[in-house]
């Protein structure tokens, strides 16, 4: 389940700001998780939990905003949101390339005391 | 007390791909993730494309597998440098799993370096290894649907091998649908029909191929 490696990944995150903070409890942390990702929210929730057991993170609330798909029409710089995976402009009908929302997997903030 | 902390979660990886890409530039090899569901046809792909590209380029193999190494002796069988990671587990591959490999290789000598990464549609396409080109493969057995199931793979690769196609007569599947669901997704995918078996569209696939070799300025050595 990769979403172990991505969880690693944060609770290091996580450990390294506490640190660098002094912070002796995690409250919360606020993550950004984009719809086109290969993460399942509750699979991390499970994974944060696991991971966190018998630390100061242990308890603390993984709180994830699902980011939705949005893409730049390079026609007419229209930004849109992407519905059904359909990576074409609602205005001109042209197709975009690349994503501009959507592909995050970002930690945004974390609540200590 | 509130702290913003604005980074990527998987910021670690990024980082060793960052690297990785640095020296294959610098090496002048061009590297290609291979992804795809287990049985779609990684390494039968990549024995056809050893076959046809082995007199004009040097070629080197990653094989990743959560378990075992017959894909390796597969690979190893045609007299190519390859080297086996098993993730014991662990559903992808990852940038320091690649770096790990490094020692094996004569980057100086070698052209391609094709890294087959474990069989799993969800989520290679999310962890980046420093490689060029992403390359998923989808059998016509597997069905048309997969496109819209598992849209991030097809999203992230600047190719899709539509392999099997000498089932289509046995199976339920239209090529159709997985063109234009693919093409929804990725406006910018090239789209290649294959066979491993029959040996269609092989000469194009490496082709290709060989065309991203140009397209990063590298020379055959
Ligand atoms: N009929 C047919 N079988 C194929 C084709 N390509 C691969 N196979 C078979 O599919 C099975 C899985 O192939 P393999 O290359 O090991 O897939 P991998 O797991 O993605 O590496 C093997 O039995 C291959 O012989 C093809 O184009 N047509
Ligand atoms: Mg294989
Ligand atoms: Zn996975
Ligand atoms: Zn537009």
């Amino acid at each position: 389940m990769h979403e172990m490696a991505i969880t690693q990944s944060l609770v290091d995150i996580i450990a390294e700001e506490m640190r660098a903070h002094r912070a002796g409890k995690l409250l919360n942390v606020r993550v950004q998780i984009g719809q086109m990702t290969a993460v399942v929210p509750d699979a991390l929730r499970f994974c944060f939990d696991i991971l966190t057991q018998h630390t100061p993170m242990a308890g603390a609330e993984l709180i994830v905003e699902w980011v939705p798909v949005q893409a730049r029409c390079e026609s007419c710089e229209r930004t849109f949101e992407v519905k059904d995976h359909a990576f074409v402009c609602p205005v001109c009908g042209r197709s975009a390339a690349a994503t501009s929302a959507g592909r995050e997997l970002s930690i945004v903030e974390i609540e200590v005391e | 007390m509130k702290i913003n902390v604005v980074r990527n979660i998987l910021e670690a990886n990024a980082r060793i791909a960052a690297e990785n890409r640095e020296l294959f530039a610098e090496k002048k090899v061009l590297v290609m993730n291979l992804m795809s569901s287990p049985g779609a046809g990684k390494t039968s792909l990549l024995e056809k494309t050893i076959d046809s590209l082995k007199g004009r380029m040097a070629i080197g193999v990653i094989e990743g597998d959560i378990q075992s190494s017959q894909d390796a002796e597969r690979i190893a069988a045609k007299d190519i440098p390859v080297v086996q990671i098993n993730t014991g587990g662990a559903c992808h591959l990852d940038g320091n799993m690649i770096r790990d490999t490094f020692h094996h290789f004569d980057f100086d000598a070698l052209d391609l370096l094709v890294v087959e990464n474990v069989g799993n549609l969800v989520c290679p396409a999310e962890f980046d290894l420093g490689e060029d080109v992403k390359v998923a493969i989808l059998s016509v057995a597997e069905g048309d649907d997969k496109p819209a199931k598992y849209p991030l793979i097809f999203h992230e690769s600047q190719a899709l091998l539509i392999n099997k196609i000498d089932l289509l007569p046995y199976v339920d599947c239209s090529v159709e649908k997985i063109r234009a669901e693919s093409l929804k997704i990725n406006t910018q995918i090239a789209i290649l029909e294959v066979s491993c078996r029959t040996g269609l569209g092989i000469s194009e696939w490496c082709a290709w191929l060989t065309d991203r070799i140009a397209a990063k300025g590298l020379g055959i050595k």
